[in-house]
């Protein structure tokens, strides 16, 4: 009893933690880590991670990761990064990524929440001593929208663990915590009943089958409540009180056929057979693959026959054997198409999965007798998290093959350029040579000036600010001078000071003129810096694009024959995992129905015995008056084990 | 009640039968399969992460790299339902939004539209949308933005909103 509470615990906890994983909007400081969002949010976590990781790779790579934007985000880069790994079943790596986040130096708040990662990870792969161990190791402070949700994982990992008063006390403290009330109560319930709390227990459940909302996972959670409840008070004999429970149950939700079968049930044990009609009656029309369906199918005739209406009891077992006949076909189909290779194929096809009920889609395709069971198959986690895989290699495989495809593009692409650039680059590169060392030169002479007018500033020299014109007048004056020499200057004192006057005109306007001349000597400097800053910027887009021409073709040929190397071996294993994958698959496929056909079959010997039986009290009641009661060798129940449909609701 | 005996004794030959050809799936070979998928996902996703720095470096240097963003307001709960781009007169993308890309948007992903090379220096975008408020009218907006491409790779985001907010509706962030 102990181990079937547990596991719907466990079952539970999947449901729930979708409604937790709604949070409030990030306000976002990156981009990149926005895309990564927006395939995570898609379910696209291949591409989430990849994204992530890139990102990831060069923050720690700069020298300064503090100038990224990604700076902003890391502590919640490296936990989304661990949330999509996991999402994308990776448990291992997500497992390892959250335990570096411990054993880093971080906020102890950030380290709470990296611990409750981590026990979630253990509970979800059914490690549960080490989640135990874990989730204890949560001291202090925790991010406040989180509190709720370590609160419910705790009390789920001491329900695994046997702790069912530790368990309890949780669960009671979150009754009235919105987010989880319904999954707190139903845990309540369960807990307690498990410590023999019969009152407290029932109590908790009814509490649960009630909660408001139109969530899904909100009204499963009814649902499933009331169905254990209802399964619960039916083994305990209290029917009036199981019926009320079951009814609770929703006709369209995933729990109704086993609600059906067990209302049913109920009246057949207060003997009200006619009234079990009613739920089995609507219970055998719907699909006939589901286990509860099948049992209905029986149901309905034997509660015929207990009313003493043996002729249409025989009618409607000889429906149950046509319609346990049709079923026995399908299943030997599918257990033939289903080695035949082609399961593997319909699961993979393009076109099912953009439909978000792909399984049902699969389901309701004709001459498709491989899939008429995945969704009964899909029950099992073993082979549901086997599917996933087999998926996700698929997925796998189609993207190294279009990236094995796509380096023959970039080597193509690579040698264009090649073929474009090397003839060009020689010419280029001598022209821009010359051009390089006349800046240089031009550059020097700019820094020449500039130093000789700060010098100016200090110790003013006006003759270095003399015009052209002045300097070749000051230089004829001085030739004169020479050449006149200075004792014919001495003899001719009207030459000398004709040249004195000359001078003395230069020198005047020189210094007079020297502060005006100074001032647009700098405004002049000035206006050069402006065309230098231009200059410098033309240069460094040249020297860029250069660079870039010469990178466009340079240094890729070893990466991509790494890379090619790498993605050829990745898909060599990505084929033979698939290989061995699907082979699991089938082979789990396979015995899945084996064991259904036995079921069926021994259904269909005791169908077969209860329509003979049938048929034989039909034409005796011809002769002599109707008995009410039939052979309790007819009862559905002792044929497909009464027990286990009832209890239907802790048998998950 | 021989009857009855012979349907068991049917159902026991029916069972070793079942037993005989069925092949078993052990617990542990499930474990082992799976951990073989998870190294082959991290191989897998390691060589994703080296070819989107080869893409990057090799289609897209960084001194022409340009991304457009695309982003919905958190105030409303408009459908978008389509988005244009032109980039200086060009129509470089065009994207009509499906309800899973839609709600990843509104839960505050941001959906790179566009990666492609422009000069840098003086550039304009042009981008159009259409969707539908709440009450089902029809939202449709065109915005231009004038942007400089520096050296650096340029990223631009464009936040989208619906009828219901007091913001303008297209709105750029030069990041």
């Amino acid at each position: 009893m102990h181990g079937k509470i547990f596991r719907l615990a466990v079952l539970l906890f999947v449901t729930h933690s979708a409604i937790a994983g709604e949070k409030e909007r990030l306000e976002l400081k990156d981009p990149y880590f926005g895309e990564a969002l927006y395939y995570a949010h898609q379910g696209e976590h291949f591409d989430a991670i990849s994204r992530l990781d890139t990102e990831l790779k060069q923050y720690y790579g700069v020298d300064e990761p503090q100038l990224d934007s990604l700076y902003f985000h890391i502590n919640e880069a490296e936990f989304s990064v661990g949330d999509f790994e996991l999402s994308y079943r990776m448990h291992r790596r997500a497992g390892r990524a959250i335990q570096a986040v411990i054993e880093g130096n971080v906020d102890p708040a950030v380290r709470n929440e990296a611990i409750f990662r981590l026990a979630r990870i253990y509970f979800q792969k059914e490690q549960n001593v080490n989640a135990l161990h874990t989730i204890e190791r949560i001291e202090g402070d925790l991010p406040s929208d989180i509190v709720n949700d370590v609160a419910f994982l705790k009390g789920q990992i001491y329900m695994v663990n046997g702790k069912f008063a530790e368990a309890e006390k949780i669960f009671q403290s979150l009754e009235n915590a919105k987010s989880h009330e319904g999954f707190a109560a139903y845990n309540l319930g369960v807990s307690r009943l498990a410590q023999e709390k019969e009152e407290q227990g029932i109590s908790s459940l009814a509490k649960a089958g009630q909660v408001s909302g139109k969530d899904r996972a909100v009204l499963a959670i009814k649902d499933k409540a009331n169905l254990t409840l209802g399964s619960r008070l039916l083994e305990k004999g209290e029917l009036q009180a199981a019926t009320q429970y079951l009814e609770r149950v929703r006709l369209d939700g995933p729990f109704s056929n086993r609600a059906l079968l067990g209302l049913g049930w109920a009246e057949v044990k207060t003997e009200h057979y006619d009234r079990a009609l009613v739920p089995w009656s609507i219970l055998a029309k719907r699909n006939v693959t589901d286990q509860s369906v099948q049992e209905a199918m029986l149901g309905v005739p034997y509660s015929y026959g207990k009313l003493g209406l043996y002729g249409k009891s025989a009618l409607n077992y000889g429906r149950a054997l046509d319609a346990i006949g049709t079923e026995l076909d399908k299943l030997d189909s599918s257990v033939k198409s289903i080695k035949e290779g082609k399961f593997l194929k319909a699961l993979v096809r393009e076109e099912i999965k953009k439909d978000r009920n792909w399984v049902i889609r699969l389901r309701e395709l004709e001459d498709t007798p491989e899939t008429y069971y995945l969704m009964s198959l899909m029950a099992s986690h073993d082979f549901q998290s086997s599917l996933q895989n087999y998926l996700d290699l698929e997925q796998l495989r189609k993207r190294l093959e279009s990236w094995d495809e796509n380096y023959n593009s970039y080597e193509d692409m690579i040698a264009l350029r090649r073929q474009y650039y090397e003839p060009l680059l020689p010419g280029i590169d001598a022209q821009f040579r010359k051009l390089d060392s006349v800046i240089r030169l031009r550059l020097e002479q700019r820094d020449r000036l500039d130093a000789r007018l700060q010098s100016m500033l200090v110790a003013p020299r006006p003759e270095f600010l003399a015009t052209a014109p002045e300097r070749i007048a000051g230089e004829a004056i001085a030739k004169l001078e020479k050449r006149i020499g200075k004792e014919q200057l001495r003899a001719k004192p009207d030459v000398a000071h004709r040249i004195d006057r000359l001078k003395g005109y230069l020198h005047w306007n020189i210094h007079t003129e020297y502060d005006e001349r100074f001032t647009q000597a700098f405004q002049n400097l000035y206006a050069l810096d402006k065309d230098i800053v231009r200059l410098k910027e033309i240069y460094g887009s040249f020297v860029r694009t250069r660079q870039a021409a010469t990178q466009s073709y340079e240094g890729y040929d070893e990466q991509i024959r790494r890379l090619r190397i790498k993605t050829r071996n990745a898909l060599g294993t990505v084929e033979t995992l698939m290989a061995r994958q699907g082979h699991m698959l089938e082979v789990m496929a396979v015995n899945q129905l084996v064991q259904r056909r036995q079921r069926l079959e021994e259904s269909q010997v005791k169908a077969r015995f209860a329509m003979a039986e049938s048929y034989d009290r039909a034409t005796m009641s011809q002769s002599q008056p109707p008995e009410v009661k039939a052979p309790d060798a007819t009862s559905p129940a002792a044929e497909n084990g009464s027990e286990k449909s009832q209890s239907a609701g802790q048998d998950e | 009640m021989s009857r009855f005996f012979r349907g068991i004794s049917i159902l026991v030959i029916l069972a070793f039968s079942a037993i005989s050809i069925a092949e078993e799936v052990s617990k542990e070979q499930i474990k082992g399969l799976d951990e073989q998928v998870q190294d082959i996902k991290k191989d897998v996703l390691g060589i994703s992460a080296e070819l989107n720095l080869l893409e990057e470096k090799l289609l897209y240097p960084s001194n022409t790299q340009i991304s457009l963003f695309v982003s919905v307001s958190e105030k409303d709960k408009f459908r978008l339902d389509s988005v244009e781009i032109e980039l200086d007169g060009k129509a470089v993308a065009h994207h009509i939004y499906s309800f899973k890309e839609l709600e990843a948007l509104q839960a505050g992903g941001m959906q790179r539209i566009y990666t492609g090379n422009v000069r840098t220096g003086e550039h304009e975008l042009k981008v159009g949308f259409a969707g539908q408020s709440i009450a089902g009218n029809e939202h449709r907006k065109v915005d231009t933005y004038s942007f400089r491409k520096g050296a650096a790779p340029g990223l631009i985001e464009i936040r989208l909103s619906g009828p219901g907010v007091n913001t303008k509706s297209i709105e750029f962030k030069d990041w």
